[in-house]
């Protein structure tokens, strides 16, 4: 590995969880500017685009983006079941590139499960220890041990067909990790489940990343997955990372307008900085509307134009003028929908930007405003952030 | 038939509706027995073949008869009693087992073949589905014709080679066109998590493709046996002076047929039903979830 090598990991691991920063030894799995280009007839796609990734061991790790952005085409290529058009994939500082997917000691869990049909389901999580050639007893054992695990005691002997949807992905599960993988992929892998069972096998999944301690890569399209179970996650968009780094990270301050749009609701305005005040700058929307962004080590100088996000929590409503160190805007109610627990206001600002901002409902919350009322904006400084 | 007759009744009785009731019920008989007479029209040869294989025979030389002159299993205890039908049935018999096989494995392969891959990499593949559908399709009297053609051109002396060589040729196609059926729906991914898991590519052929599409491949080789046992026009062409039973039955009609026709007619019936039955039970089994 080279230098400049190095130094991406280095700068990679300062975006995440600061524990992990410190764990010794090579990463799980690191891709070193991979890209995948398909040709399929005159069409020529690019999937991947030149990326840098570095897993750390142990960490549940999800690629999170929109269908299309290349999630799977990443996947394939550290299963190794495509190879890389360029780059290189490690494997625990081995570089794997070339090596055919079962002489890699990562398993993977199929979105269609990809359960064998023709054997029961003992036999299906034996499959991979009789290829290693595990003695007889041993198998017997593990197998029985893993099915404890995933909570599928007793039923060796059933025919995938004969499971429910969450129990085929069980045993899909166990049939990965009785091997006892350097790493486990995870494509889409709740997809297929309804929303009750999907948030119960949620929490389940991470209870056995846990147990288990084996590396998780986790792909997703879906936000709320993503941030509910990972340690890190990368947004992906086109087949780049658009940002990667913990969950709170990447909600709080989205690294760019796609990952703000993607992740949640966000609400992006777009300004000319009228001044600096320190490291904060100040956008003159109008008389008495300013957005103040502090703009951290971003070099940012007075008329300069400036995309900034606020989370729909984060505002308040009011019928008076907000008090002058907080950021503020008129605006229009145009929609408001009430949800029990919080309020759902659509508003039109003085600028013209459509925004949505979420009251939570107390006593005094429900009255806030009507369709139609003018209104004002407000916000702590802190909650502006600046993207792109 | 009772419910023709019944329906003119629950009109005069003045309830219209009951009658219409009665009308659309003998209306929705109407196509299930038509069904049941195209049955039995099929059928009907099949079981006169049969029952006439118990009839006693009152001619000198033993000639199959249709008039009923009493049941006998004599044809059964004497089945092997014309030495040539014998023959002519075992290589038959050889004939579309040998032909089952490598019609089978050949046919199993193209089927592969056409799931599989796509151009660019199978380069021509819409021309090759085109040539398969036209030996399907072509008048089997210019493909045993041609083949003559060839095997003299060839001087290849006609026999069992010959004959398997043609069988061969016409089966193929049937077998890759019901294999591929069968294999419509096989997942691929399901080869990739044997890979995953540590299988090499013969072991994920082995435990993993091979037995998913093992009904389709025994379809496939069902219709391989049973298009080659019966045949008649190529086997006429290309076979030597020992024929097969079907071009043996031909040139026997000329000088009356010996009952032991009927019994290894009933034979090959009986086989190939307990056959078809096995495999559609052997499908039911080995369906995938
Ligand atoms: N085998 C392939 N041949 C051609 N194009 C492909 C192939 N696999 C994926 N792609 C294309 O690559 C892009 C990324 O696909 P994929 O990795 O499956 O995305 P995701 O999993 O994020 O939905 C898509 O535009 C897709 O059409
Ligand atoms: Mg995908």
């Amino acid at each position: 590995m080279t230098e400049t090598h190095a130094a991406s990991t280095a700068a990679t691991y300062e975006q995440g969880d600061p524990g992990r920063a410190s764990a010794s030894g090579l990463p799980a799995i690191e891709l070193a500017g991979v890209a995948k280009v398909f040709h399929s007839g005159s069409e020529v796609v690019t999937a991947v685009r030149a990326m840098d990734l570095q897993i750390v061991e142990g960490e549940f790790f999800s690629l999170l983006g929109p269908s299309g952005c290349g999630k799977t085409t990443t996947m394939r290529m550290i299963a190794g079941f495509e190879e890389p058009t360029s780059g290189t994939v490690y494997l625990h500082g081995r570089d794997v590139t070339g090596v055919p997917p079962n002489k890699r000691d990562v398993n993977m869990v199929f979105q269609s499960y990809a359960l064998f049909p023709h054997m029961n389901v003992f036999d299906n999580v034996a499959f991979g220890l009789h290829r290693k050639g595990v003695a007889k007893d041993e198998i017997g054992r593990r197998v029985n041990e893993m099915l404890d695990i995933v909570g599928l005691t007793g039923r060796g002997q059933r025919r995938p067909r004969e499971l429910s949807g969450g129990q085929q992905q069980r045993v899909a599960l166990a049939r990965a990790l009785v091997n006892h993988p350097r790493a486990l992929l995870l494509d889409e892998p709740l997809g297929a489940l309804d929303l009750k069972l999907r948030q119960a096998m949620q929490v389940e999944l991470k209870r056995i990343q846990r147990e288990v301690g084996i590396t998780f890569v986790y792909v997703t399209h879906d936000q709320n997955e993503a941030l509910t179970m990972s340690d890190r996650i990368a947004v992906m968009n086109d087949g780049v990372i658009e940002h990667l780094a913990s969950p709170r990270e990447i909600y709080e301050h989205p690294a760019t307008r796609f990952v703000a749009g993607f992740i949640g609701t966000s609400n992006v305005f777009n300004g000319t900085v009228a001044r600096m005040a320190g490291d904060v700058a100040v956008l003159e929307m109008g008389a008495s509307e300013r957005i103040l962004v502090p703009i951290g080590d971003r070099a940012v100088r007075a008329g300069d134009t400036l995309d900034v996000t606020v989370r729909p929590e984060k505002m308040d409503i009011s019928t008076e003028q907000p008090s002058g160190d907080l950021c503020a805007l008129r605006g229009t109610v145009t929609e408001v929908v009430y949800l029990g627990t919080s309020t759902n206001f659509s508003v039109t600002t003085s600028t013209g930007a459509d925004i949505v901002v979420f009251q939570q409902n107390s006593a005094t919350a429900r009255d806030l405003a009507d369709r139609g009322d003018s209104i004002w904006l407000s916000w702590q400084p802190q909650h502006s952030y600046p993207i792109g | 038939m009772t419910t023709v007759a019944a329906r003119p009744t629950g009109s005069a009785s003045g309830q219209p509706a009951h009658g219409r009731r009665k009308q659309r019920r003998w209306t929705r008989a109407i196509l299930p027995t038509y069904s049941w007479l195209v049955i039995a029209y099929l059928v009907f040869p099949i079981a006169i073949m049969i029952v006439y294989s118990f009839n006693q025979v009152t001619t000198g030389l033993p000639q199959v008869s249709f008039a009923w002159n009493g049941f006998t299993t004599r044809w059964y205890q004497q089945w092997n009693g014309i030495p040539q039908l014998t023959s002519s049935f075992w290589l038959s018999i050889q004939l579309a087992l040998a032909t089952t096989v490598l019609a089978g494995v050949v046919g199993t392969l193209l089927a592969l073949a056409l799931v599989r891959y796509r151009p660019p990499r199978f380069r021509g593949k819409a021309a090759f589905e085109q040539t398969l559908f036209l030996n399907i399709a072509a008048p089997e009297i210019v493909l045993g014709a041609s083949l003559l053609g060839l095997f003299v051109t060839l001087n290849v002396a006609r026999g069992f080679l010959t004959l398997l060589i043609s069988h061969v040729a016409f089966s193929i196609a049937y077998v890759a066109v019901t294999v591929r059926a069968r294999m419509a729906g096989f997942d691929r991914s399901l080869e990739e998590a044997a890979q995953d898991l540590g299988a090499n590519a013969w072991t994920t052929f082995r435990k993993i493709t091979f037995p998913i599409i093992l009904p389709g491949i025994m379809a496939g080789g069902l219709m391989a046996f049973a298009i080659s046992i019966d045949d008649f026009v190529t086997s006429n062409f290309v076979s030597g002076p020992q024929v097969p039973f079907p071009v043996w039955v031909y040139g026997a009609t000329r000088i009356g047929i010996p009952p032991q026709v009927f019994v290894f007619g009933t034979a090959i019936f009986t086989v190939g039903i307990l056959c078809a039955l096995a495999s559609v039970i052997m499908s039911r089994r080995h369906r995938p979830a």
